[in-house]
């Protein structure tokens, strides 16, 4: 990690429009403005928020994972990294990242792959997926638009590390984030944002512990 | 394995698609005729299209960035469409994804049906919307894709590297199934091939009964016993549709 890349923000969370807070291992959910301002705390550190955008106004847009590492040559996310759509438009711009680095290869947990990778037994623990499953069950944004399991393609991983090896090992490393590291975004279209803040309790994603996030949306 | 046990063999030219349902005990070869082709795919559950393959899954469940011998393609409910049971080219993309008509015409120009009939410029992603069309799916069964054939690797940095060299001539992947799957593949460009002409390479699909001996090909690794163990317990539903064979 280059630390040099590591870019604040100088927007005043006194003066966003939205500031809310997740708790662990729940789902979060909301329509950001283009030209809005979109930020993500990660509070007591080594928290992976697990995020999907989609257009606003038409959600079989939606963030791709294959598009954004690919139109960049580039695996990991920060300052200056685009996230592209599966139409190949830029959805969001990285514009502050205190962190600096983020996963878009790891995407989400779920009952049935918590099964393969940990234990058959892990079945009933709480999973990204099922966050996901709920909010487009229950928010009236998700809803409105007729979202389903269909419109979960691979996720961003907000302060999660993932190092790819030279010779294509990928390890699951310790957290690189902290206390009150943050991400920003600016949008570049009408956006939905869905978010698990990850429960994930079999691995060091979370530092084995989920905590809560902070969300801020300036004008 | 060699063609007298071929049940089927079908040439996809380059630039071309192809879907079709491969069945559980039956393996798929894929075999680069020129060297330098790559085949973009997406698999699919027959009986339930929502189950798709997932990426992340893959890669998490096998601590892997690429694809050969001995790892599976595994499914977003914990499940695994196939087994990668031989491979002579031992590197497959996983997270590039597919060309599109923008990209094919940035980097090659534009050749149209019109003049140029059925050596017209092709791309990746409408080559899979097509073959999706075929089954009721589209734009939003879409997913990160396996480019079979083409190798990209990451520096420390991140930046990806593509590997122009990575298949030759005659080069095959088996992979053998463990799910009645859906496969939809193109023959399009991998979307970071330099080459500076359109020339995307045939591939040779060939179908024969799985040996039971390559039964256990990816069994080395935990995390795809487990999926298989989860795999079969899925088959137990549908037991006369495989004949007794779990």
């Amino acid at each position: 990690m280059n630390t040099q890349q590591l870019t604040e923000s100088r927007l005043d969370p006194a003066t966003a429009v939205v500031d809310e807070i997740c708790p662990a291992g729940e789902p979060w959910v909301k329509e950001i403005q283009a030209g809005q301002t979109f930020r993500i705390v990660d509070l007591e550190g080594n928290q992976a928020v697990d995020t999907l955008f989609f257009n606003a106004h038409h959600a079989l847009e939606r963030y791709s994972a294959t598009d954004t590492i690919r139109r960049q040559n580039q695996l990991y996310l920060t300052t200056g990294s685009r996230l592209y759509s599966n139409c190949g438009n830029v959805m969001l711009t990285i514009v502050a990242d205190t962190c600096g680095r983020h996963d878009t290869l790891g995407g989400a947990c779920s009952a049935e792959s918590n099964t393969v990778r940990y234990a058959l037994e892990k079945y009933p623990m709480h999973s990204c997926r099922d966050n996901f499953l709920h909010a487009l069950a229950h928010d009236p944004l998700c809803e409105q638009r007729g979202m389903s399991k269909r419109d979960l393609p691979s996720n961003i991983n907000f302060f999660m590390n993932v190092p790819v090896t030279e010779n294509g090992r990928l390890e699951f490393d310790d957290g690189i984030s902290a206390p009150g590291k943050y991400v920003e975004l600016r949008a570049e279209m009408d956006i939905i944002v869905l978010i698990s803040n990850c429960p994930q309790l079999n691995n060091p994603c979370n530092a084995y512990n989920p905590t809560p996030i902070r969300l801020l949306v300036w004008d | 394995m060699n063609e007298q046990h071929f049940l089927w063999q079908e040439l996809v030219p380059g630039g071309g698609h192809w879907s079709g349902i491969i069945r559980r005990g039956m393996t798929l070869r894929l075999t680069d005729i020129d060297g330098g082709a790559n085949v973009s795919a997406l698999l699919y559950n027959q009986e339930e299209k929502l189950e798709r393959y997932n990426m992340a899954d893959t890669l998490k469940s096998q601590h892997t960035f690429y694809l050969t011998k001995g790892h599976a393609c595994h499914s977003d409910m914990g499940r695994i469409f196939c087994c990668i049971t031989a491979d002579t080219v031992g590197w497959h993309d996983t997270v590039c994804g597919l060309s599109d008509t923008e990209l094919i015409r940035q980097k090659y120009g534009v050749s149209r049906y019109q003049e140029h009939r059925n050596n017209m410029h092709r791309n990746g992603l409408d080559g899979m919307l097509i073959e999706l069309g075929k089954w009721g799916l589209g734009k939003r069964d879409i997913v990160a894709n396996i480019n079979f054939f083409s190798k990209v690797t990451a520096d420390k940095s991140g930046e990806l590297g593509f590997h122009p060299d990575n298949s030759t001539a005659g080069d095959y992947v088996d992979l053998s199934f463990e799910m009645n799957t859906l496969i939809t593949l193109s023959t399009a460009p991998h979307p970071l091939d330099p080459a500076d002409h359109y020339h995307p390479g045939p591939v040779n699909l060939a179908l024969f009964a799985t040996p039971p001996e390559n039964a256990t090909e990816c069994a080395s690794i935990a995390e795809n016993v487990r999926a298989r163990h989860n795999t079969h317990r899925y088959c137990l539903h549908s037991v006369k549709d495989h004949g007794g064979e779990l």
